[in-house]
């Protein structure tokens, strides 16, 4: 049942999907979800949980008005800032998606799959701050910034997708190598579903790009923290709805064949990248991420060093990062199923672009700022991080659960049931395995950004990767970016195994 | 196609930065108000470059670790530094040197403040009732924020602030600081005095809210600190033309952007009780 909904790639039935054990696929679902609930629940005794009662009425009054009354002096610096976003997510996906490939074409090999899954595993910030110390605010920062996670993650899944093709086609190049193979066999066939990939992840760079500015790049996001932190709410409106309308619009300015035009256009807009100091490269790589006493040979002083890194900060930050992220994943999954009837329009009818629009919005505010809304309403905790992912990740999901949705429409019957019936009895059991595939896809994104989730002070892996970097101590921020990458690549393979032992496929972008 | 254009254009970009290299350019970052810093500094870099002699540009940065990062890698060689970003600079780049200070640097501040509802009563020592509350401090890298407040904190109860509160966070921002702190979403916190002082004036603050409690002793912060080596590079006697054309700046809609009412001469020496007392906290080594 429900294979229907996420195998629209042609071919499908690779070996290890199929499902094992004598439980029906739906009893398997079931009891996979329930394992999760669990889990999720008894981390919310791990996490740090506190209700405070603070009196946020003013501020959400200022927040709100801002909203409306959106307000920018300088247009010309907004336009500009929205172009260099969009000149980062460009190149960036150009280059990552062709970097991409080729790893995806050597996939098969385990030393490309875990430097994968190493590369995607940092968050962009991280890679942000790191390049920053060598390339200064430059154009390189920000772009490699974008395309090493990202050429991870199209590894990843263009070799999903490469697994899911009919080999027909393939096997009748026999004897070519295995380059041409990819070229004239697998690569064709995967074209159309790759294509929708590369435009679902282009989404996600803008946002990536935008976040940049947090950490100083010339984007949409320095603009946007900087009048949100100082409360300055009409101004923050103004680029936040700018953004908006950016993300929004993508399907209206963006033509396949003026990509080369864009590209060119992109090069020409970022801003200039300052000489590089190649002695100072090697320093840094060469002393600045290591400890002294292992720059000194001092074996047993580098030991210690790690093990105190280990017992003060990482211990207690792994327990909170793990926590937050099971019991946001959980609550990702409730708010999706809740919210993506609303924006399909088979199971709503006329009104569905409310829906739509609100999960537009919802996945486009930064989590970061999210969480200090929820701040405000409950106090210091990690209840806003949990709250703030969720509703990011939900409505991330919940929008492609509605577009898988309405696809499925054609396939409606004159007997199918309408309302409520026809989302509990038919669209819901339909959706329901495309929707864990896509909670499993999410997982290590969620754990990567509840590592984020620290810069509020919320003591995950994140705190700390981030006061190590105002302390100027970048031994101990590439230490703890190097455990939060382990942690990823933990998770990333544990939801690999679960995803093949309940016979979920590739969920479609 | 798409790789080779990017390619030309990684070519182009190295090129045009190479041209750009020989001119002189700072950073800075206010204690309030981070709007519009181009508009406001590139007025700032307009007028160095009238007094220098050479072309002067201003470039926007975030973060305390971002303005001390840019200057290391000699992305700037002149930034207006907070206390203690200005100490980790001036350690990591041999040579340089403070050479002014605002007017208000001299004597800086922080106020402790409270939310009413926790009833605490202003008073000349640091209250005891404090204990126990949740607390932000402001930027985590912040001199007036984070470093004074959290040494006086530790001198007077002889504990962390992780011992004495039952929360402690950072809010990145003195402005936020005061939001937060207004809101009751923390109980205390730890502000800059002058934008204390600002806010209140220009009532954007609700003192039936908030409320300050106690004043810490005066300390030495922002200032701005040089390259060593611009002499070399842009001619003799330039570190001294540079302190000059600050000392100089009279232009009250110039001062404005710091805020300050005028720069006084500074010294590396002048830093020394910040070094101490990062060391003494553990943000230094």
């Amino acid at each position: 049942m429900g294979g229907k909904s996420v195998s629209l790639a042609k071919g499908e039935k690779s070996k290890a999907e199929k499902p094992k054990g004598k439980k029906s696929t739906g009893a398997r679902f079931r009891d996979l979800s329930l394992w999760f609930v669990l889990v999720a629940i008894v981390s919310l005794f791990f996490a740090d949980i506190f209700l405070y009662q603070p009196d946020p009425w003013e501020e959400f009054t200022r927040i709100g008005w801002g909203m409306v009354t959106p307000f920018w002096p300088d247009a010309n610096e907004l336009l500009m800032s929205a172009l260099h976003t969009v000149s980062f997510a460009l190149l960036g996906v150009a280059v990552s998606a062709a970097l991409g490939v080729l790893l995806a074409i050597w996939f098969h090999w385990r030393v490309v799959r875990v430097f994968s899954a190493v590369i995607r595993s940092v968050h962009e910030i991280f890679w942000g701050l790191l390049f920053m110390q060598v390339f200064g605010l430059s154009a390189l920062t920000g772009l490699l910034a974008i395309i090493i996670p990202f050429a991870g993650i199209f590894a990843k899944v263009f070799s999903d997708i490469f697994h899911q093709q009919s080999s027909a086609t393939v096997d009748t190049l026999a004897g070519s190598s295995r380059l041409s193979r990819f070229f004239y066999g697998w690569i064709p066939q995967a074209w159309p579903a790759m294509g929708s990939y590369i435009r679902y992840r282009f989404e996600c760079a803008l946002r990536s790009s935008a976040i940049l500015g947090f950490i100083g790049l010339p984007t949409l996001g320095f603009h946007l923290e900087t009048a949100f932190r100082q409360g300055d709410y009409s101004e923050a409106a103004a680029v936040f709805w700018v953004f908006l309308l950016l993300i929004g619009s993508v399907r209206l300015w963006f033509y396949k064949k003026l990509l080369p035009a864009y590209l060119l256009g992109a090069v020409f807009l970022l801003p200039e990248t300052p000489p590089v100091n190649a002695s100072f490269v090697w320093q840094f790589f060469t002393q600045d991420l290591w400890p002294n006493p292992l720059l000194n040979g001092d074996l047993p002083g580098a030991m210690s060093w790690y093990g105190n890194v280990l017992a003060d900060e990482v211990g207690p930050a792994l327990i909170q990062t793990i926590a937050i992220t099971q019991a946001a994943l959980v609550l990702s999954g409730v708010m999706a199923l809740a919210w993506y009837p609303f924006a399909s329009r088979w199971l709503v009818g006329r009104y569905y672009w409310v829906g739509r629009f609100k999960l537009l919005v919802l996945r486009s505010v930064p989590e970061l700022m999210l969480a200090y809304l929820f701040m405000l309403l409950f106090g210091p905790s990690a209840l806003p991080a949990i709250f703030a992912l969720a509703l990011h990740n939900g409505g991330l999901i919940a929008f492609l659960l509605a577009n898988h949705s309405q696809d499925a429409s054609s396939q409606q019957r004159l007997d199918s049931p309408s309302g409520l019936a026809r989302y509990f009895y038919q669209d819901l059991p339909q959706r329901y395995p495309a929707f864990l595939a896509l909670l499993f896809y999410r997982w290590e994104v969620i754990m990567r950004e509840s590592a984020m989730m620290g810069v509020l002070g919320i003591a995950t892996l994140g705190f700390y990767v981030d006061s190590a970097f105002e302390e100027i101590r970048f031994d101990k921020a590439f230490f703890l970016i190097l455990v939060a990458a382990a942690l990823n690549v933990i998770v990333d393979s544990l939801s690999r195994r679960l995803r093949r032992a309940a016979g979920l496929k590739t969920p479609r972008m | 196609m798409m790789l080779r254009s990017v390619f030309a254009a990684a070519a182009g970009l190295l090129m045009s930065a190479a041209a750009v290299a020989e001119t002189f350019t700072f950073t800075a970052i206010p204690d309030a108000d981070e709007s519009r810093l181009n508009a406001r500094f590139g007025k700032v870099a307009d007028y160095l470059s009238e007094q220098l002699g050479v072309d002067v540009k201003y470039i926007p940065v975030k973060s305390y670790p971002a303005a001390i990062t840019a200057f290391r890698n000699d992305q700037v060689q002149l930034a207006w530094f907070g206390g203690l970003s200005g100490v980790q600079a001036r350690a990591l780049v041999e040579g340089s040197e403070a050479i002014a200070q605002g007017y208000e640097d001299q004597f800086f501040k922080t106020y402790i403040i409270a939310n009413t509802s926790t009833e605490i009563d202003a008073s000349d020592e640091l209250p005891e009732d404090i204990k126990g509350k949740t607390f932000t401090f402001g930027s985590k890298g912040s001199t007036s924020g984070r470093l004074m407040p959290e040494f006086f904190i530790r001198e007077a109860f002889n504990a962390s602030p992780d011992e004495l509160f039952s929360r402690v966070g950072f809010s990145g921002d003195h402005s936020r600081t005061i939001a937060q702190v207004q809101s009751g979403v923390y109980q205390v916190g730890a502000v800059n005095y002058s934008v204390w002082d600002t806010e209140v004036e220009e009532g954007k603050i609700d003192t039936d809210k908030v409320k300050v409690i106690w004043t810490t002793p005066t300390y030495p912060d922002y200032q701005w600190t040089i390259r060593g080596d611009v002499d070399a590079r842009y001619g003799e006697g330039f570190k001294e033309k540079v302190r000059t054309a600050l000392l100089d700046m009279k232009d009250e809609d110039l001062l404005a952007s710091f805020p300050r009412k005028s720069f006084v001469p500074a010294s590396n020496d002048d830093y020394a009780p910040i070094e101490r007392t990062g060391k003494a906290i553990g943000l230094l080594d």
